[in-house]
């Protein structure tokens, strides 16, 4: 659970937050890109750096690290993955494990990290009502755009609700970790069962407060608030652009002397 | 039976939701624990059955440390009912329903078969044996819900704001259950902020505010109390309204009973003309 607690959004106000959404967004995937395009150790060291003067600006350290936390299980098992079968599959009556070996297994990891860490940026620094406002003035229809908003803001309230009927089954003498595989699966039948009922109860109790209140009266909507880029939300664009420009360059001309970072490690 | 020693919970989130609680419920006890929204009964009542664990101090439970036992084996002795019948509901028939802790708890399939019966009559589902929760009324469903913790029989009943969306003859009812229970020789806490109820009840009343116990006593005392009741948010029962109101007449201020009032009221009336 705690992963998600680094991607819901709290209301504080700093540089970050006030970014347009479509230009942090545009940002999250060159991150996103660059990231895919490594497989060196340093690009993605470097990469995982420079996002933390972000996570500083924003001021949310905290929720950050927490989701980084999170994470780290899932890390944890991707390197170990990429090492055992890698190793396995490429190597294996040679021992030990080559270095290269270390460092592919080691940035596959990191790049999982970037990617959870600028995704949880963007969350973290976003509310679900600007991203909602983004995708509208990037003409998604409005039932997308709302549907979209509703259900991020509902996550938070599912999750303290399975909480609830976690709880209300386990007083009812239910052991969710007791038996074999399948039985841990079935064990999880009386807690979804009550979920998805009161999900579907919820929204047709949604729709109909919705309609009371004229959702859909008009065609064309206006906001109060739009979005509007400007100089801040250039720098970002012009930042996620030069990245992105060098990266390809790096990756075209001087992919083969990125230097291995395996000495230092085993040093 | 149940002791708190000087408990401190927070939540997750930070939330401190309990501030030093310590209270003795006993075998046989009758107990209201009431308070604001947001004061930590429902979280006080869930250490009871080991649901949530202390950050600090702790809770004994028939001797036992509830951070030394599982959750499923301390709801055999502790029930809880939940506030909202929806958040366990889940099989296809009433009686499934009534028979899944049975299951949980490892009865045999004849005991089942017998206890399953006792507890759908008991409260009154003969009719809906096969039905499917999800088709019953609100109250309904919150006797389904009653039923599937009486069956396993615990010692402890807790009920969490049994009283929410019933109307009001499915509270006197609710009442004379409850009582039921408790000379039974059943240990009941209910959790609520229903004070009409409560007053009906008259069991023992715990007062909460913001994480602590503020007050405790016969309900007879503590819910004519105005101090108590002020600094606790609770507004006094009528019946005590209307005595606090005639205090000038030399009638007695502690009175919440509908029928004690009556007699009063009578005898004063008597004596007057």
């Amino acid at each position: 659970m705690s992963v998600f607690e680094g991607f819901r959004f709290r209301r504080v106000f700093s540089p970050i937050h006030e970014l347009d959404p479509r230009v942090k967004f545009f940002y999250v995937c060159v991150v996103f890109v660059i990231a895919v395009m490594f497989t060196q150790l340093l690009p993605l060291i470097l990469l995982f750096l420079i996002q933390l003067p972000f996570v500083l600006m924003a001021g949310v350290q905290k929720e950050w690290i927490k989701s980084m936390r999170g994470a780290s299980l899932l890390a944890l098992m991707i390197f170990l993955f990429n090492f055992l079968f890698t190793y396995f599959y490429r190597e294996y009556p040679s021992f030990p494990p080559s270095s290269s070996l270390l460092e592919y297994s080691l940035s596959m990891t990191l790049r999982f990290i970037v990617l959870v860490e600028s995704f949880s940026i963007f969350f973290l620094t976003t509310s679900p009502d600007r991203l909602g406002l983004a995708l509208e003035q990037s003409h998604v229809p409005y039932e997308f755009c709302f549907a979209f908003t509703t259900a991020v803001r509902f996550v938070p309230v599912l999750a303290e609700e399975a909480q609830t009927i976690m709880d209300a089954q386990k007083a009812r003498g239910l052991e969710l970790e007791r038996g074999n595989f399948i039985k841990r699966i079935k064990n999880y039948i009386p807690i979804l069962i009550p979920l998805i009922v009161s999900a579907i109860r919820r929204s047709l109790e949604l729709a109909e407060a919705m309609e009371s209140r004229a959702w859909g009266a008009t065609d064309k909507r206006t906001n109060l608030y739009v979005l509007k880029i400007e100089r801040r939300d250039y720098i970002l664009a012009l930042i996620s652009i030069s990245m992105l420009i060098l990266a390809v360059y790096i990756w075209l001309f001087l992919r083969e002397q990125i230097p291995s970072l395996i000495p230092l490690i085993t040093a | 039976m149940i002791e708190v020693k000087d408990v401190f919970f927070t939540y997750t989130n930070n939330v401190e939701a309990l501030k030093g609680v310590s209270l003795k419920i006993r075998e046989g006890d009758f107990v209201a624990i009431m308070g604001q929204n947001g004061a930590g009964k429902t979280t006080l009542v869930k250490h009871f059955n080991g649901l949530l664990k202390p950050t600090k101090g702790s809770v004994i439970v028939n001797g036992v440390d509830t951070r030394e036992e599982s959750v499923a084996k301390l709801s055999r002795r502790v029930g809880f009912v939940f506030q909202n019948p929806d958040s366990q509901l889940f099989c296809e028939t009433v009686e499934e329903e009534v028979a899944f802790a049975l299951r949980n708890f490892g009865f045999q399939e004849k005991v089942i078969k017998t206890r399953v019966e006792w507890a759908i009559n008991l409260l009154g589902l003969t009719r809906y044996r096969q039905t499917s929760p999800f088709m019953l009324s609100g109250g309904e469903r919150k006797r389904v819900a009653l039923a599937s913790v009486l069956a396993w029989d615990p010692d402890v009943v807790i009920l969490d704001e049994p009283t929410i969306g019933q109307d009001y003859q499915q509270k006197e009812k609710l009442r004379q259950f409850i009582i039921q229970l408790n000379t039974q020789g059943k240990t009941v806490v209910i959790v609520t902020h229903d004070v009409e109820f409560v007053a009906e009840c008259n069991p023992r009343v715990v007062f909460m505010v913001e994480g602590k116990i503020v007050g405790q006593g016969a309900a007879k005392q503590v819910l004519t109390d105005r101090k108590l009741l002020a600094r606790a948010s609770i507004v006094p029962p009528q019946i005590s309204q209307i005595f606090m109101g005639l205090a000038d007449f030399g009638l007695p201020t502690d009175v919440i009973d509908v029928y004690e009032a009556k007699e009063i009221l009578l005898d004063f009336l008597e004596a007057k003309s």
